[in-house]
């Protein structure tokens, strides 16, 4: 019954979050609420007994997301009057659109009452000793040992990528070389000038 | 204890809420990215409470690929934009035309 309560006060603070993260004014307000909503998702599934994937939202998305989120709002100079410019205009297909989505996806869960589906196992809770993070690792690093490691691959390639494309390099910037002082040799360096010699005073 | 159906309700309100989003904030590239963003979660909500309801753990595993991907789309998009920024001095998706699309 508490986890219920809990449920429902925590669904409330995700919409409004939500519809505070498509609504705001200010983007920075709109990250934030994206935060907000990634905190609240996180509680809502540590009450489905899914604590790792929950731990894993919070550090991952909050931790690094939307911070990178946030560096880039800040960064950038943006003119907001101009992007509010016909906010209304489309707002009405959007909010059409969105509740046939929410008539559709609601009106079949609840008229097939539950899909069909057997949902009795997460009925109960699991028993004190049964450990969420155990049970990913277990299969993680052995069904899944190859996709993992393709997914580091991916998040290499974003390094990588998003490094290439941002880094820049400004002209007359003075900086060491250091293939260019690796490869030097000795004949780009020293000249050997025959004169003649000095007499004796 | 919480339904299959009330966890599954939400992630469409969820869900909804991101696309109305994309539809009200059609010029702002970083409130469009945000709000695919939005749209990535409600789909864990999704793989979570089946996973869960199912007693499946490959679900959770699916979800775990999905924040990684995520991640590192939502960083290269923001690369993206700060270079776009930087050419164009505006991030309105109006300004993007030099495709002609």
């Amino acid at each position: 019954m508490l986890i219920q309560a809990l449920f429902y006060v925590f669904a409330a603070i995700l919409v409004l979050a939500a519809l505070g993260v498509i609504s705001a004014r200010n983007p920075v307000y709109s990250a934030l609420a994206l935060v907000m909503c990634f905190v609240t998702s996180a509680a809502i599934w540590l009450l489905i007994e899914a604590e790792f994937l929950a731990v894993v939202l919070v550090l991952v998305y909050v931790g690094a997301v939307m911070v990178l989120f946030l560096f880039v709002v800040m960064m950038l100079d943006i003119n907001l009057a101009e992007l509010r410019q016909g906010f209304t205009r489309f707002a009405w297909l959007g909010w059409l659109t969105a509740l046939a989505v929410i008539v559709e996806i609601v009106g079949v869960v609840w008229a097939r009452g539950g899909l069909g589906i057997d949902a009795s196992h997460g009925g109960t809770p699991e028993s004190a000793t049964y450990s969420n993070t155990l049970e990913l690792g277990s299969v993680l690093y052995t069904k899944y040992a190859y996709p993992l490691e393709l997914a580091a691959m991916v998040l290499l390639v974003a390094i990588v990528a998003a490094i290439s494309l941002t880094m820049r390099r400004r002209a007359g910037l003075k900086y060491q070389d250091i293939d260019a002082q690796v490869a030097v040799r000795r004949e780009d360096r020293v000249r050997l000038v025959k004169m003649a010699a000095e007499k004796r005073p | 204890m919480i339904t299959l159906a009330q966890m599954l309700t939400l992630s469409g309100i969820l869900f909804s809420l991101s696309v109305a989003g994309i539809f009200l904030n059609r010029k702002n590239v970083i409130l469009l990215l945000m709000c695919v963003e939005l749209l990535l979660l409600a789909a864990n909500f999704n793989f979570i409470a089946f996973s869960r309801y199912l007693g499946d753990i490959n679900g959770q595993v699916f979800v775990f690929f999905i924040l990684t991907v995520a991640a590192a789309e939502s960083a290269i998009g923001l690369a993206i934009l700060v270079v776009l920024f930087r050419e164009r001095r505006s991030i309105n998706v109006e300004d993007l035309n030099t495709l002609k699309g």
